[in-house]
């Protein structure tokens, strides 16, 4: 019964912290902490065993299912597909780094493929009917995502209406929305095609060979120079850093996988590839066919996106705060952050990109017509990002969860089409697909329990 | 430690509030000094939480006086009582599970060099503030705190007001949840905090906590404040019944107002 300061450093420990006396005083001196190829990896795998899987079911499913599918049919793994794959899986992807915003804050966001549907709707629209230059129609189809998505947010943060009803009712009026501009106003009528060049060569036309392989540079000397710059300053404020040695890793480990994409895509992928014997003003010439080879323009737009947001999420007060009130709540409204403002701001960005993805899309098939936005784009989106390891229960995700859960759909959905030949074929589809949901977001209810025990503990 | 004569650091005169009909506090005078530990006690429904969420600035005070550092000031909002330097660690605990501890401890207050946040420099802070408190129970500050223990968890929400440079702390039941000798560690702690210059009122149901960390005891019953005591001069029997009956024969110390009104002279 003392008050004085000492009662309680006599205390027994706490036998669930282990206190070190020297582990304070470790952080604070200028040796990093664990400096070693091994710690990192023991570091790594208590991590797991928390629960905290992040991407790697992902992973490992990606691997699987392309060796499963590669093995099955030869042609899945020709370039020709791989490039397909890439290309068709760019517009859900985009949305659903969108949507990875509006799960961090628990929120659910079922409008997205719509809302991409009514500024694809938007854009070609008034390119067709109206004869707008490609950067005003993509403008005003970004502008059609920002008022819809704060739309959405003040019904939701204002009004309190729970997003799944906002966003259900609004998935049924951006489906009537859409097919208005659709069956409306000057122009084609209907299924519209896209007759603007850039915008289709988004997804249909290729960088040259050389910009390729300057942009698999950029992107190696990028994420190295922010690993590095990050890594030194750490060193140099004494506080610990990663090992050098992984550090190395995964530089080479992201030149190897963007430099063999690059490798591959700069092949040339078109199916014919033997020249033929045409008659050309009543002479037989042999002709060479066109070459199919390069990146397409899709990938690096789909990098920026990644970089811009994976910046404003990890490295700004603004992601801090997003991951905040995803966490708590409460505590983020107690410690000054404006919720609201925040828990608008997500909607914005998921229309906003799924704006974007509704462009992608549109460039894709080159033309709009609704059911390319019905609700097979929404479920592949959620899903992308919730089998890439964002939670569904807010608080945990990252922007390039969005990418790996993307392609384990989009590589699915492709595989599986030619797989199952006949009628049944998309019936099995929607069944996998589903079935895959099912079990990420298994996995993401089972390692938030997990994760939830190893905190009590 | 306790510094008697200089003002008291918060002070609360004649504070009535009422909800609708409901009066909750009727002329409460209470006060929390630098370097001393005031507790607050009272049975369920006396008036602590209000009293405090009125000193937070959640709710305003319907009459009285609120004076800080000895001046007039007016309360409307959180944000009015933060920027007295009131801090106010509240029983559920106000941390994001999925931050860890550093960005937790910055949660609102972020350092930004530029556009982005400064990392090392919020680290640094971080880890430095938890070894002046000679916290030695946390591996790492990068830890998240969905993997921190009850009284760890408990540290960190107390740290955090030190980080700010807060002069009074306010702690809501601090150990209710937590075991033995995470409770002496982070009483320890509240003990540390009152040595430092800061004037920390602590709310408690357990009077064993409150024996043996507070300078002074206040007591609420039924939103009347009956009480405020020296430690030295009450036991355990004496504590219950103020809290049960608003009243004790035996005690032999100051009774509320009395001592304030000395006080504020």
């Amino acid at each position: 019964m003392t008050t004085s300061g000492t009662s309680a450093t006599a205390a027994p420990p706490d036998p669930d912290s282990a206190p070190d006396p020297n582990s304070l005083a470790v952080m604070a001196s200028t040796a990093p902490v664990g400096n070693g190829i091994g710690d990192y990896a023991r570091n790594y795998v208590s991590r797991l065993r928390g629960g905290d899987m992040g991407s790697l079911p992902a992973i490992t499913g990606l691997v699987v299912l392309v060796i499963l599918f590669g093995l099955l049919q030869p042609s899945f793994a020709s370039l020709y597909n791989t490039a397909v794959l890439l290309t068709e899986g760019s517009g859900p992807i985009v949305i659903a780094m969108g949507l990875v915003f509006v799960l961090l804050l628990g929120e659910i966001d079922l409008s997205a493929g719509y809302a991409a549907g009514v500024c694809a709707a938007v854009m070609v629209r008034v390119m067709v009917g109206y004869n707008a230059p490609w950067p005003v129609s993509i403008g005003l189809a970004l502008l059609t995502g920002i008022v819809i998505g704060t739309l959405i947010g003040l019904l939701r943060a204002k009004l309190r209406i729970p997003s799944f009803v906002v966003t259900l009712a609004f998935f049924l009026a951006f489906q009537g929305v859409a097919l208005y501009i659709l069956n409306n106003g000057k122009g084609q009528q209907g299924n519209v095609s896209v007759t603007d060049d850039v915008i289709n060569g988004i997804n249909n036309g290729q960088m040259p060979l050389w910009a390729g392989w300057l942009f698999a540079v950029l992107c190696v000397l990028l994420y190295a120079g922010v690993k590095l710059s990050a890594s030194l300053s750490r060193r140099r404020a004494g506080l610990s850093a990663e090992p050098t040695s992984v550090l190395a890793l995964k530089v080479a480990g992201l030149a190897v996988l963007v430099g063999g994409m690059v490798y591959l895509l700069n092949q040339n992928r078109a199916i014919v590839k033997t020249s033929s014997i045409e008659n050309v003003n009543g002479q037989l010439v042999r002709v060479a066919p066109a070459r199919l080879e390069g990146v397409p323009w899709v990938i690096p737009l789909v990098v920026v996106l990644l970089v811009i947001w994976t910046f404003v999420l990890t490295r700004t007060r603004y992601g801090r705060h997003v991951y905040a009130v995803g966490g708590n709540e409460e505590a983020a409204r107690r410690a000054g952050v404006q919720v609201d403002r925040i828990r608008i701001s997500v909607f914005v960005i998921s229309s906003f990109m799924a704006a974007i993805g509704g462009i992608l899309i549109a460039s894709n098939v080159k033309s709009v017509s609704v059911d390319n936005y019905g609700g097979n784009t929404l479920l592949l989106a959620v899903g992308a990002a919730v089998i890439g390891g964002t939670s569904l229960f807010g608080g945990k995700g990252r922007v390039i969860d969005a990418i790996i859960g993307g392609l384990v759909v989009e590589v699915i959905y492709n595989g599986m089409a030619d797989l199952v030949k006949g009628t049944n074929g998309s019936a099995v589809q929607y069944v996998v697909t589903g079935l895959v949901l099912m079990l990420a977001a298994a996995i993401d209810a089972l390692s938030r329990r997990r994760a939830g025990a190893a905190g009590l503990g | 430690m306790t510094r008697q004569n200089d003002p008291p650091l918060l002070q609360l005169r004649n504070v009535n509030k009422s909800f609708g009909p409901v009066q909750v506090l009727h002329d409460v005078s209470f006060e929390a000094r630098a370097g001393e530990v005031i507790s607050l006690i009272g049975d369920n429904g006396a008036g602590k939480s209000t009293l405090v969420k009125c000193i937070g600035g959640t709710y305003s005070i319907d009459s009285g006086e609120y004076l800080f550092d000895g001046a007039p000031v007016h309360v409307r909002s959180p944000r009015d009582s933060a920027a007295l330097g009131i801090e106010i660690v509240y029983q559920d605990l106000a941390l994001c599970e999925n931050l860890d501890i550093v960005q937790n401890m910055f949660l609102g207050r972020e350092r930004k060099r530029g556009l982005t946040l400064d990392e090392n420099s919020m680290e640094q802070a971080a880890t430095e503030t938890l070894a002046s408190l000679s916290v030695r129970t946390v591996k790492s500050v990068r830890q998240r705190v969905s993997s921190l223990s009850g009284g760890q968890r408990q540290t960190v929400a107390i740290a955090k007001s030190v980080l700010w440079n807060s002069k009074v702390v306010i702690l809501d039941e601090p150990t209710a949840a937590l075991g033995v000798a995470q409770t002496a560690q982070v009483l320890d702690l509240v003990r540390r905090l009152a040595d430092r210059g800061l004037a920390v009122v602590l709310i408690s149901h357990n009077m064993l906590d409150v024996l043996e960390v507070s300078d002074r005891i206040a007591a609420l019953y039924l939103g009347q404040l009956v009480a405020i005591v020296e430690r030295s001069s009450v036991n355990q029997t004496q504590l219950v019944e103020l809290i049960t009956t608003g009243r004790s024969d035996s005690i032999t110390g100051v009774p509320a107002g009395a001592g304030l009104t000395g006080a504020s002279a």
